[in-house]
C-alpha cells in the first residue's frame, strides 16, 4: 500500500507552508488516513521519506495522537471517553454494554466492518457526561437506552 | 557566586546554576532521574522537588524541581521538610506503579540509579495492586538489549540518542502511561554511541547485550582504571573481569577527555581479549608450544646468534613495551613500526605541533568550538568520540541564542527551542559522506589534494602571505571564503585532520590555516590531529627508522634476526615486501597477543598481554599520556610484552617503573609521563588500591573447582592496585580508581561524588598529562607546496569505518557483526566506464593481492576514487593514492 502520487503531491504542498517540512507531519498523516481509513507502517515509511524525516520520528507523532489509527479500524470508530467525569457517571458500565451489543473487545471491529471500539482521554464536555463520538457525531449524556437506540441491534 | 540556605544551613553556590547540581555539587543526596549533566535539565520527573521558601519569614514554601530552579543569592529551600520528602516518596511510587521489581532477574540490578533513588526516598512497601502495563521488547542489534517493562519513562534515551548523539533511529511512541522508547520496527540501532544508552538509561531498559552473554554483577567485577585501545583519543575506560575472562567495558568519567560517553568501538570492542585467536603459550616454529623458560632461553639463544638483531615496535603497544624493545635492539636499530609512509605524516604532525603556534584541544575544548573546519578526516570513523564532541559544539550557536534571551543554558527544552536548527558552522571536506554532514554548513567532497587544495585556499583567504591556490574551481573558492569567514568571526575556531588519507598536502593545508589563524588572533589555534592508533603520538615522540628502512636492512644483509612487538606486518606493508622481509631474516620473534599472519611465520611466538592484562602509558591525538593498569592478571603462560623483554635483557629492572623511568629520562620530551599516574609505591593509609569492590563475592570459592583451600591473592608489583578487595579506595587519586561508588550511590551516577561538580573536573585533577604545549608566538613557515590541479587517472582511496577499520576490535564478534562487506565504492561515471553496476562483483589488484570486492555505488565519491574499505579483514594493505592493479568483473 504504496502513498500515490496524489498523496505524494497533497503532503508536499502542504509542507510547503513551513520552513521544517516536518511540521507538516500531522497534516500529512491526515491526508493518508483519510484515504485509506488508516495509516500503515509502509504509509508511515513512505510520508518520512517525503517529509525528510526518520520513520522513527514519524511513528512518533503518529502513536501520540489518538484520532491517528494506526491499525485498520470499522467504518465508524466509537469514542468513549474514560476520563474521570465520565467515568463517575458510568463509562465504564456503558462501555461493557456496548462491547456485548456489539460483540466486540476494546480495540476491536465488528464482524461487518461497521465499528471499532476505542477510549479517548476527553471530549471536552464534562459538564455533559457521559460523553462519546460515534464516527464525527457526539453524543452527551449517554445512558443505556439512549445506547441501545444508538446502535440498534440488526435483524 | 551566591549565597543560599539549605535546611538552615548556608552554602555557596554558582550563581545561575540550576540548584540541583548545585546540591550535587555539595555532595548532598537529592534523588532525580531526567535530569544529566551533559543533557541539562526539563522538569519531566518530578523527583527532585523541595521546598522553596519565598524569603526569611515564610514558614510554608512551596514545591519548586530543584533541576528547573536557577541558584540566586538568598534562595532558601529545604531538602528534608516532611513536604518534600513526602512529595519525592510519592513520585517515586507513581513511577514505580508499572516497573515489574525484577531486580533479582535484571541487569541493572546492583547498579541501578532507580534503585538506589527508591531506597532513598523510602518508597520500601508497595501498595498499587492493579495490573502492570507490559510492552513488546524490540531486537536493538548486537550491542543493546530492550526490556522496555522496566521504563519510568523519563525520556533521557532519546534525548541522548537524538539531542546528543544525532541518531534518527530511535524515539518514543504513544502517549500518557504506554509510552514506548525504542525503534519503529525491529532493527538494528544505526548509531555509533548506542551503547551509551546502557548508562544512561537510569534502569534496565537498556542494557550491554554482550555483558549479557557473561553476565556478572558489578561487585563482582574486578575492575582496572584503563584506556582504550581502538583509536587515539585515549578515552578512559573501566573494564571489569570475572573468571580470567573481560566481561564488559564501561565509561570512566574523564572531565577532559570522553566526560561520561563512550563509542560502541571503544565499550564493545574487548571480545578480542578472550578470543580463541590470542596467543595463549610460547611456540616455536615447527614444534609443539612450550614453556616459559623453555622460551626464555630460545630467545636469548636468537639474541645472542643475531649478529645484528633490529626490533620493530606497534602504535597499538605502551610506550614501556616499545622503550623496552628499543633498549634491547638499541636506538638506531629500533623502527616504531608505523606503515608505510604512516611514520612521515606523524613525524610531519609532530613537527607542526611541536614548533607552530599550535594547541592540541582536548574534547572537552573541541565542543567549545564555535566554528570547525574538519579537512579530509571521517572523524566518526577513524575517532568517533571526537565526531560525537563535533556534534556538540554545533550547539554553540543555541547557547549563544539562548544567552542573549537569559534562557540558562542548561534549560535543555527551551534552548532548544529557541534556537530551532540554529548551528554553529561546521565544515566537512571529505572523500565520501560522513555521519555528521547531518548538522554541517557545507560539505565539500572531492580527491585528497583537492581537500588540500581547499584548506590552502582557506589560509590564503585568511591570509595573503599564505600560498595561493592555482585554477580553483570557482565553487571551491567560494565554500573557502565561506570557510574563511567562519574561521575569522569565531571566538574559537577549530581545525580537524589527520592522517587517514595519508595525504601530506592536507597536514600542511590544515597547518597552514593554523598559522594563519594564530597570526590574525595572537594566540595558538585549535588544530585536532587524528592520530591512527592508541600510542602512534607517543610511538612518533619515541622515534625511530620506517618500516620501509627495516625491510631494506634485511634485504641488504645489515640486519639477520627481527623482534616484532605486538605488530602485524601485514597491515602495515604490501604483503610481498613483508613475506620478503621475514624471509630473509634468519630469526624472527614476535611478542604479540593474537595469533596473525606475522606470528604464523616467526620462529618464535611470545604470548604477550592485552590491555587487560598489562600497564603501561600511551599518548593520546591530545599529546596527554595516561597510565592504563591491568585488570586481571595474565594467565599462564602469558606475561607483559615489556617483562619479555626485559626477561631477555637479564637486566634488573623489574617492575613498570623502571621502564617509565629509564623511558622518561632518556627522552626529555617524554619526561612528563612519569606524572602520568602514581607510582607502584603510592599508598593509601599504607594500603594499595584494591581492583575488587568490597562487595567482591566468592573470593574463597571461585577456584573450588580446582582446589578447595584459596590461594593467596596474586601480587601486583606493578602497580599501586591490588588484586583484591583489601585496601583504601576512598581518597584514591582519579588516574587509580578502578570504578566509581558511593555509600547509597551504586550505578555510575555516583561519580558526582568525586567530581568538583558534576560534569567537571575530578577531584584531585583529571588523570594524565599533556606533553605538548602550544608555542604562541612561535614563527613557523608557510608550506608551499601546493598540489596542482591535475590528477591521476585512477587512485585507490581508503575509506573507514567505525566497525571494520580496526583490527583489534573486529576480533569482538558483535563489533564484526556491524563491519560492511569488502566492497569496492565508485562514482557512477567511473562505473559505467568500467562496464559494472552496483551489486557486481570485481576481482581488483591491491598491491600485488587480488581480492574479490562487491561494487558500491556512491555518487559524492570524486571520478578516479576507487574507494576500498581500510583495514577491513579480507581486504589486503594497499598504498592509498596508488593506482590500482588490474581491475575486472568477476565470473557469477
Amino acid at each position: 500500500m504504496a502513498l500515490s502520487e496524489a498523496e505524494r503531491e497533497a503532503i508536499r504542498e502542504e509542507a510547503a507552508h513551513y520552513r521544517d517540512k516536518s511540521a507538516a507531519s500531522i497534516e500529512a498523516l491526515k491526508i493518508v488516513q483519510q484515504r485509506h481509513g488508516w495509516v500503515s507502517d509502509e504509509h508511515i515509511k513512505d510520508i518520512a521519506e517525503v517529509l525528510g524525516m526518520s520513520p522513527d520520528q514519524l511513528d512518533g507523532v503518529a502513536t501520540f495522537y489518538n484520532l491517528i489509527y494506526r491499525r485498520p479500524v470499522g467504518k465508524k470508530v466509537i469514542h468513549y471517553c474514560n476520563s474521570v467525569s465520565c467515568w463517575i457517571l458510568g463509562a465504564e458500565e456503558l462501555r461493557e454494554q456496548m462491547e456485548k451489543r456489539l460483540r466486540i473487545k476494546l480495540g476491536e471491529t465488528t464482524q461487518d466492518g461497521e465499528y471499532t471500539l476505542l477510549p479517548i482521554v476527553c471530549l471536552g464536555a464534562c459538564h455533559r457526561a457521559p460523553v462519546m463520538m460515534v464516527g464525527d457525531e457526539t453524543y452527551f449524556e449517554i445512558d443505556p437506552a439512549r445506547l441501545d437506540a444508538i446502535f440498534p441491534v440488526k435483524t | 557566586m551566591a549565597e543560599i540556605e539549605i535546611d538552615g544551613t548556608i552554602y555557596q553556590a554558582d550563581a545561575g546554576d540550576n540548584l540541583l547540581k548545585a546540591c550535587l555539587s555539595l555532595k548532598l543526596d537529592l534523588p532525580y532521574f531526567c535530569w544529566h549533566p551533559a543533557m541539562g535539565s526539563v522538569g519531566a520527573c518530578r523527583q527532585c522537588a523541595v521546598l522553596q521558601f519565598k524569603d526569611q519569614d515564610d514558614r510554608h514554601g512551596r514545591i519548586v524541581m530543584a533541576c528547573m530552579t536557577p541558584v540566586a543569592d538568598g534562595l532558601r529551600v529545604s531538602l528534608e521538610r516532611p513536604e518534600a520528602r513526602q512529595f519525592r516518596a510519592g513520585i517515586i511510587e507513581l513511577l514505580m506503579i508499572n516497573h515489574p521489581h525484577d531486580c533479582p532477574v535484571c541487569e541493572e540490578g546492583g547498579e541501578c540509579h532507580l534503585q538506589d533513588m527508591t531506597e532513598m526516598t523510602g518508597h520500601t512497601f508497595r501498595r498499587y495492586r492493579g495490573k502492570k502495563r507490559t510492552h513488546y521488547n524490540q531486537y536493538l542489534g548486537p550491542f543493546i538489549n530492550h526490556e522496555m517493562n522496566r521504563c519510568i519513562a523519563c525520556y533521557r534515551c532519546v534525548r541522548f540518542y537524538q539531542g546528543y548523539a544525532g541518531g534518527r533511529d530511535l524515539d518514543v511512541f504513544a502517549a500518557h502511561n504506554h509510552v514506548y522508547f525504542g525503534r519503529h520496527e525491529d532493527g538494528v540501532l544505526e548509531n555509533e554511541f548506542s551503547g551509551n544508552l546502557a548508562e544512561v538509561c537510569p534502569t534496565g531498559v537498556f542494557t550491554d547485550k554482550t555483558f549479557s552473554a557473561h553476565y556478572t554483577r558489578k561487585w563482582d567485577l574486578q575492575n582496572a582504571p584503563s584506556i582504550c585501545a581502538h583509536c587515539s583519543l585515549g578515552c578512559n575506560t573501566s573494564p571489569g573481569e570475572r573468571y580470567g575472562t573481560l566481561r564488559r567495558i564501561v565509561n570512566r568519567y574523564h572531565g577532559e577527555i570522553n566526560g561520561y560517553f563512550l563509542c560502541d568501538r571503544g565499550r564493545f570492542g574487548y571480545g578480542f581479549v578472550n578470543s580463541p585467536a590470542r596467543i595463549r603459550k610460547p611456540s616455536i616454529l615447527g614444534q609443539q608450544a612450550v614453556g616459559r623458560q623453555a622460551a626464555q632461553e630460545r630467545f636469548a639463544a636468537i639474541l645472542k646468534s643475531g649478529e645484528n638483531v633490529i626490533g620493530i615496535g606497534s602504535p597499538r603497544a605502551s610506550l614501556e613495551a616499545n622503550f623496552a624493545l628499543r633498549e634491547l635492539v638499541g636506538q638506531e636499530r629500533f623502527h616504531p613500526g608505523f606503515a608505510d609512509r604512516e611514520g612521515a605524516l606523524i613525524k610531519l604532525m609532530l613537527d607542526i605541533v611541536q614548533q607552530a603556534p599550535v594547541h592540541l584541544p582536548s574534547l572537552r575544548e573541541i565542543e567549545q568550538a564555535d566554528a570547525v573546519l574538519v579537512l579530509g578526516e571521517d572523524v566518526g570513523s577513524t575517532a568517533p568520540r571526537l565526531a560525537l564532541a563535533l556534534r556538540q559544539a554545533v550547539r554553540n550557536e543555541a547557547f549563544e541564542i539562548a544567552d542573549q534571551l537569559k534562557i540558562p543554558r542548561w534549560q535543555d527544552a527551551g534552548v532548544r527551542d529557541a534556537a530551532q536548527d540554529a548551528k554553529s558552522p561546521l565544515f566537512i571536506a571529505s572523500l565520501a559522506a560522513t555521519g555528521l554532514d547531518d548538522v554541517a554548513a557545507g560539505v565539500y567532497r572531492a580527491h585528497p589534494e583537492e581537500l588540500a587544495r581547499l584548506g590552502f585556499a582557506v589560509a590564503h583567504r585568511l591570509d595573503a602571505e599564505s600560498p595561493a591556490v592555482e585554477e580553483l574551481l570557482s565553487t571551491a573558492d567560494d565554500l573557502a571564503a565561506t570557510i574563511a569567514q567562519a574561521l575569522r568571526e569565531a571566538k574559537r575556531p577549530l581545525i580537524v585532520t589527520g592522517v587517514s588519507l595519508y595525504s601530506e598536502s592536507v597536514i600542511e593545508a590544515a597547518a597552514n590555516i593554523a598559522v594563519a589563524l594564530a597570526r590574525l588572533r595572537g594566540a595558538a589555534a585549535d588544530v585536532s590531529f587524528v592520530a591512527p592508533e592508541c600510542n602512534s603520538l607517543g610511538l612518533g615522540l619515541i622515534g625511530g627508522g620506517d618500516l620501509e628502512a627495516a625491510f631494506q636492512a634485511v634485504d641488504e644483509g645489515a640486519a639477520d634476526t627481527v623482534v616484532i612487538l605486538e605488530n602485524d606486518l601485514y597491515r602495515r606493508a604490501a604483503r610481498d615486501k613483508v613475506d620478503r622481509f621475514l624471509a630473509g631474516a634468519k630469526r624472527v620473534v614476535v611478542i604479540d597477543h593474537i595469533f596473525h599472519d606475522t606470528a604464523k611465520k616467526a620462529e618464535l611466538v611470545l604470548p604477550g598481554s592485552t590491555f587487560a592484562e598489562t600497564e603501561g602509558t600511551l599518548v593520546s591525538s591530545e599529546g596527554r599520556a595516561q597510565r592504563f593498569f591491568s585488570v586481571f592478571p595474565p594467565a599462564g603462560e602469558v606475561q607483559d610484552s615489556w617483562r619479555w623483554l626485559l626477561d631477555a635483557m637479564q637486566v634488573r629492572w623489574r617492575h613498570l617503573d623502571y621502564i617509565t623511568e629509564a623511558c622518561a629520562s632518556a627522552l626529555p620530551v617524554l619526561q612528563p609521563i612519569l606524572r602520568a599516574a602514581p607510582s607502584a609505591n603510592f599508598r593509601i593509609e599504607g594500603m594499595k588500591v584494591p581492583r575488587q569492590p568490597h562487595r567482591y563475592s566468592g573470593r574463597t570459592a571461585i577456584r573450588a573447582n580446582v582446589r578447595v583451600s584459596e590461594p593467596k591473592q596474586p601480587v601486583d608489583e606493578d602497580s599501586a592496585l591490588s588484586f583484591s578487595m583489601e585496601g583504601v579506595s576512598s581518597g584514591c587519586p582519579p588516574s587509580l580508581n578502578p570504578s566509581v561508588w558511593a555509600p547509597g550511590w551504586n550505578s555510575n551516577q555516583s561519580v558526582f561524588k568525586l567530581q568538583d561538580e558534576p560534569g567537571g573536573q575530578l577531584s584531585g585533577g583529571d588523570p594524565g598529562v599533556r606533553l605538548i604545549e602550544p608555542k604562541v608566538n612561535a614563527e613557523f613557515p608557510w608550506f608551499t607546496r601546493v598540489p596542482g590541479a591535475e590528477r591521476k587517472l585512477r587512485q585507490v582511496a581508503p575509506l573507514y569505518h567505525v566497525f571494520g577499520s580496526e583490527a583489534l576490535s573486529m576480533l569482538s564478534p558483535p563489533v564484526a557483526e556491524r563491519a560492511p562487506e569488502p566492497y569496492l565504492a565508485l562514482n557512477p561515471a567511473d562505473a559505467r566506464e568500467l562496464g559494472v553496476g552496483a551489486g557486481d562483483a570485481v576481482e581488483l589488484e591491491l598491491a600485488g593481492v587480488t581480492v574479490r570486492l562487491v561494487v558500491l555505488l556512491k555518487a559524492e565519491l570524486a571520478e578516479g576514487l576507487l574507494g576500498i574499505p581500510a583495514g577491513l579483514p579480507g581486504v589486503p594493505w594497499f598504498a592509498p593514492l596508488s593506482e590500482p592493479g588490474s581491475i575486472r568483473k568477476a565470473e557469477a
